[in-house]
């Protein structure tokens, strides 16, 4: 009897360590939503270039992640991409006449929204568009234009 | 030469199936077991589970701090220590976790279950159980199944968890790397999905190295040497099925993925 409870015993352990463990691993390695279930807003944006933006990328202010990406879609017609992304709601005084920008966090990171604030008196609501937006910077642009330009400047000084 | 060939198609076709088929028995008495039979299941929980946790958290440490060693002297290259903790949380999660954990319950729990299996075959206790009225499934069988089906998943989150912090140990104590970075860099990768994909495979394995324990027990030939065999099967046939699933389960998710 005696052993019988002590095997009783140490699966009740076992099984609230693994629970443990699973609580452990679900709750501090992923990031969770900083929106997490909270209320948000549908805000889309369009941009000549999306760079490698993926869905789930933050939509941040000043920074501070206030959103996500939830879709990047194409649109045939306009031939630009569109961009779908969820604001939480408690931020719901962003003007209307905000700038959208594809940013890259560090040098080789991933790619996020950052938004700058703009100063109309009208705000961000759901089923808006941001209606000033900044393409991502693709580096091969960025060198042929620097390719390009000092080869420019060499031209004018001859 | 071609007939001997075919005869071991036909045979390995049989055994396939006839394994289905016990599966399919073991699940069909599943709820009884659970209802009569709950503190059976409960001892095999603690014989696969709470047994193994030595060995598991043992190897998890260490498995943890060579992910450790290796992720930053190789992201050292690029300037990017910082994300030694990422390294090792997708090793661990996704791929080492689940299957270094099935291949240790095969070497721990399995053999365990097959030899003892086995040795009930060969000394008859099996058929002594039949006629006294026993059910051997529900009374030997589906509690060490079950046993192992509910250890594997704990087991394996506890293996990342140790794995997790033994390359902290290595990563932030012993080489430098800023804790806060380490962990804002995990929690800015890893999503649910990439836990999710842990535990769906553990559970997945669970199945198969406690389904095959049993079933190569059971099946054992009641001889001492045919005990051994079972065993050593038991290990061999698990590590082989676990990694042939560990890749076709990592295929679907990448695919789902994007």
């Amino acid at each position: 009897m005696q052993q019988t409870r002590s095997v009783e015993l140490g699966t009740g352990l076992f099984v609230l360590l693994g629970i443990g463990a699973l609580f452990f691993l679900t709750t501090q390695t992923t990031g969770g939503d900083p929106l997490g279930g909270n209320e948000t807003y549908t805000v889309s944006a369009r941009f000549d270039n999306v760079g490698s933006l993926k869905n789930r990328a933050p939509v941040a202010m000043s920074g501070v992640t206030i959103g996500r990406v939830r879709e990047v879609r194409f649109d045939g017609e306009r031939l630009n991409a569109v961009v779908v992304f969820e604001i939480d709601s408690q931020y719901d005084k962003i003007p209307e006449d905000s700038d959208a920008s594809i940013l890259t966090a560090g040098l080789l990171g991933s790619q996020y929204i950052g938004l700058q604030p703009g100063g109309s008196d009208i705000y961000l609501e759901d089923g808006s568009e941001v209606m000033f937006t900044q393409s991502a910077v693709v580096l091969e642009n960025l060198i042929s234009k620097y390719l390009f330009s000092s080869g420019g400047s060499d031209a004018d000084d001859e | 030469m071609f007939r001997e060939i075919w005869y071991t198609f036909l045979e390995f076709l049989r055994t396939f199936g006839a394994l289905q088929l016990f599966f399919l028995q073991l699940l069909r008495s599943i709820p009884i077991v659970f209802v009569r039979r709950f503190r059976l299941i409960v001892h095999q929980v603690y014989n696969a589970g709470a047994l193994s946790l030595v060995i598991v958290m043992t190897c998890g440490l260490f498995v943890g701090g060579v992910l450790g060693l290796q992720g930053h002297s190789n992201l050292a290259r690029f300037n990017a220590e910082d994300s030694v903790g990422t390294f090792a949380a997708f090793s661990l999660l996704k791929e080492l976790g689940p299957v270094v954990t099935a291949l240790l319950f095969a070497g721990r729990a399995g053999t365990s279950l097959a030899s003892e299996i086995g040795l009930m075959r060969a000394t008859d206790q099996l058929s002594a159980m039949e006629m006294m009225a026993t059910n051997p499934v529900r009374r030997v069988l589906v509690p060490r199944f079950l046993g192992g089906v509910i250890a594997m998943p704990m087991l394996a989150a506890v293996f990342s968890c140790v794995g997790l912090f033994g390359a902290h140990l290595v990563g932030v104590n012993l080489l430098g790397v800023d804790a806060g970075a380490f962990w804002q860099q995990i929690q800015a990768t890893i999503g649910p999905e990439d836990v999710w994909e842990g535990i769906i495979k553990s559970f997945v394995f669970g199945i198969v190295a406690s389904l095959l324990a049993v079933w190569e027990g059971y099946n054992a030939i009641p001889t001492a040497a045919g005990v051994g065999r079972a065993t050593t099967r038991t290990v061999v046939i698990t590590a082989i099925c676990v990694l042939i699933l560990d890749f076709m389960i990592t295929a679907v998710a990448i695919n789902f993925g994007d």
